[in-house]
């Protein structure tokens, strides 16, 4: 407990809190592009693309162990994720683009038959004679224990180089995101700017492979953002949540695996940011389930009380205990079920505006229709006096017509 | 001879039937857009492991697949739940899920590392075909001999098992899946209750990816699941032919993948052999990339074949 708080407050040594850093941009990075991947409707490419870094990533390590004798050169390994992970992009446009397969099928077949190479390069490693094979177990499900600064440094780095790169080009990626063809007559290349967005998605991966692992790194590109799409509607604010939710999820990821030996970090980082998404899944006032709860609770005392006030008006007999213990709360009937004065006013309220409100759908059947459960709020919350007014008198006209 | 059934009818064996298993159950999968719902539950069959070992501390294999079944099922769960309740879009709901679950696993799984238990991420990856030895398989004689038939590894038994039971509930509920895959709202209103079936299919997929995991690793039962199906697809516009090829690419590739691990990289002059599983899976992606790329029907039905 007390290493935890000394890693929260940044005092646990240098190392620490610079790794603690970096993965706190990568995170926020990957919460921002991930974002723009959701909006888009692609959130599992990213998985895609991480498996697919794997056999460039041994394919890297062989080739400089075989140049040096320790293959555990980071520059080195991260390029050569990169140009699988590229290869493997490529592939997945090209299958969902040109062949009759959905990118679901695009997807899968990349991930499984590029991760199966990488395993196939891996257990070349295994019977070679190159130093640091263990190390590169670490780039599948993440390490932060042994890492040097200067790779901590260099993963920060990408990360605040991918941080900006997201921040200058958002507007573009959001009309993307949200209008294809509209931004096509705006003179938007949209088919180079999807890949630029895939590529900046690779970047991030590539980057987070030594922090979170392959498999993980995956996690937080889509975690965070469905996260903070519970919070807000609106795009940008939910683009800048999920980079703060990103980097709230390093941050407690990264500090809870330095208060024990052997913890890792990027199934810490993941879930944490599974806690932030579980708590906004429920409590978020928007679209959390609470919420929905509350509301469906509210419509329907909603519905009951209109019935059971209509009821009492006609003097029909009530047997619905939700409805006749709604009504009780409110004082509109005794405990033995006889309505009071109150009760009885009320009943005639609602049936004024029962009328009211069917003479609107009726004359107006196009608005009605727009209105959320118009019939059911007490109608001067939604029209304007003028149109009550109006209304009143077309009941009355037509009340003294029928007669 | 002897060496080769000692070592390898077993592990060739078990490749295919889990490899024709798959893809039999995969041809379903591509049709309907589902095919990472195979990805998810591999992932998750890790945690489900190794929960069932730390509830039961053995590494009993009934438990363990009874775990994995369970994680499986709470998967599905999950998913339909932040989608339903969340209004999360299905791929992104998956994503949540199975990351999140995969990384309990690895968490649970490093934190009693130390306890020297023989499971680890490695080894649920790539699984471990190698080690299907079959000691008392000496000659042709020993496939008759009742003493040496009740030597074969167990996996053998449980991968024919859950293979008979696949394509058994596949050939009885063909009509129903069918009709699913293609118009689910016609099947709903027909009483073929497209959304059991649904489940169903998901549920084999799960025993499917399970009995399988334990004896080829999880990356081989995703590549199955997928790339003969795929590339099944693109060779014909009819069903049953699809199916038959599927199966065809299922057999070659694990196969030549086995062969290609064991001896292709003596034929390169090297002395080492590498991982079955991934070779496999390796060819299986192969097959597919040809099929992209020579596939008689692999543009989309109305699309300019010139293009």
């Amino acid at each position: 407990m007390e290493t935890w708080w000394r890693a929260l407050t940044f005092s646990l040594g240098y190392n620490t809190s610079v790794v603690t850093l970096g993965a706190m941009l990568l995170a926020a990075a990957a919460g921002m592009v991930g974002a723009f991947v959701l909006l888009r409707k692609r959130a599992l490419v990213s998985d895609a693309i991480s498996h697919s870094t794997l056999p460039g990533l041994a394919l890297a390590f062989i080739l400089v162990g075989l140049a040096t004798g320790d293959g555990r050169l980071l520059p080195a390994l991260l390029l050569g994720a990169a140009a699988s992970a590229a290869l493997g992009l490529w592939a997945v446009q090209a299958i969902s683009a040109h062949t009759r397969l959905g990118e679901d099928a695009a997807i899968g077949a990349v991930l499984s038959s590029f991760f199966a190479f990488g395993v196939v390069l891996i257990t070349v490693i295994q019977s070679m004679a190159v130093a640091g094979q263990s190390g590169l177990t670490g780039y599948l499900v993440g390490a932060t224990a042994g890492m040097l600064a200067s790779e901590a440094k260099l993963i920060a780095a990408c990360a605040l180089g991918l941080l900006l790169a997201v921040m200058v080009l958002r507007r573009d990626l959001l009309l993307l995101c949200f209008d294809a063809d509209f931004a096509r007559t705006q003179g938007i290349n949209t088919w180079r700017l999807d890949l630029i967005m895939l590529l900046l998605l690779m970047a991030i991966v590539v980057v987070g492979l030594r922090v979170t692992g392959l498999i993980l790194i995956v996690a937080l590109t889509i975690i965070p953002p469905v996260a903070a799409r519970f919070w807000t509607d609106e795009p940008m604010r939910m683009v800048a949540l999920a980079a703060l939710l990103g980097a709230l999820a390093g941050y407690l990821g990264v500090t809870l695996s330095s208060v024990r030996e052997g913890l890792p970090t990027g199934p810490l980082i993941v879930l944490a940011a599974f806690l932030l998404f579980l708590v906004s899944f429920l409590v978020s006032p928007r679209r959390g389930v609470l919420a929905s709860l509350l509301a469906h609770r509210r419509l329907r005392s909603r519905v009951h009380l209109r019935q059971g006030l209509l009821s009492l008006g006609r003097d029909e007999p009530i047997f619905d205990d939700l409805t006749l213990a709604l009504l009780r709360r409110r004082g509109y009937i005794r405990r033995d079920g006889v309505p009071t004065e109150a009760g009885l006013a009320a009943a005639r309220d609602a049936e004024h505006e029962e009328k009211l409100w069917a003479l609107y759908r009726s004359r107006y059947p196009d608005d009605a229709l727009h209105r959320e459960h118009a019939g059911l709020v007490p109608i001067h919350e939604v029209l304007s006096p003028d149109a009550i007014m109006a209304l009143e008198a077309q009941l009355m006209g037509a009340g003294r017509a029928a007669r | 001879m002897s060496e080769f059934m000692m070592f390898s009818l077993v592990p060739l064996t078990v490749a295919v039937i889990i490899s024709m298993t798959c893809a039999l159950l995969g041809n379903f999968l591509v049709l309907r857009r589902q095919s990472l719902i195979g990805d998810a539950i591999s992932h998750v069959a890790l945690p489900g492991i190794v929960v069932s070992f730390l509830l039961t501390g053995v590494l009993a294999s009934s438990a363990m697949m009874l775990g994995a079944g369970v994680s499986a099922l709470v998967t599905v769960g999950m998913i339909e739940l932040i989608r339903r309740l969340g209004r999360v879009e299905a791929s992104a709901a998956m994503g949540v899920v199975f990351t999140s679950l995969f990384a309990l696993g690895v968490l649970l799984l490093e934190w009693h590392g130390a306890s020297g238990v023989h499971l680890d991420v490695e080894h649920a990856l790539y699984g471990n075909l190698e080690s299907l030895i079959w000691f008392e398989g000496t000659g042709p004689g020993a496939l008759v001999d009742p003493v040496a038939l009740a030597d074969l590894p167990p996996q053998l038994g449980r991968a024919a098992w859950v293979g008979l039971l696949v394509a058994g509930l596949l050939v009885v509920l063909r009509r129903h899946l069918v009709l699913g895959s293609f118009d689910p709202e016609f099947a709903a209103s027909v009483r073929a209750r497209p959304a059991l079936v649904d489940l169903l299919l998901v549920t084999l997929v799960a025993i499917a990816a399970i009995a399988a995991f334990e004896a080829v690793g999880s990356i081989i039962v995703i590549a199955m699941f997928i790339c003969p199906a795929a590339a099944a697809r693109l060779m014909t516009n009819r069903l049953g032919r699809q199916i038959a090829w599927s199966q065809l690419f299922a057999v070659v590739s694990a196969l030549l993948g086995y062969v290609l691990a064991g001896h292709g990289p003596g034929w390169l002059g090297f002395d080492l052999s590498v991982s079955a599983a991934g070779m496999i899976a390796t060819l299986a992606g192969l097959i597919l990339l040809g099929a992209c790329l020579f596939g008689p029907r692999r543009h989309r039905t109305g699309a300019a074949t010139a293009a």
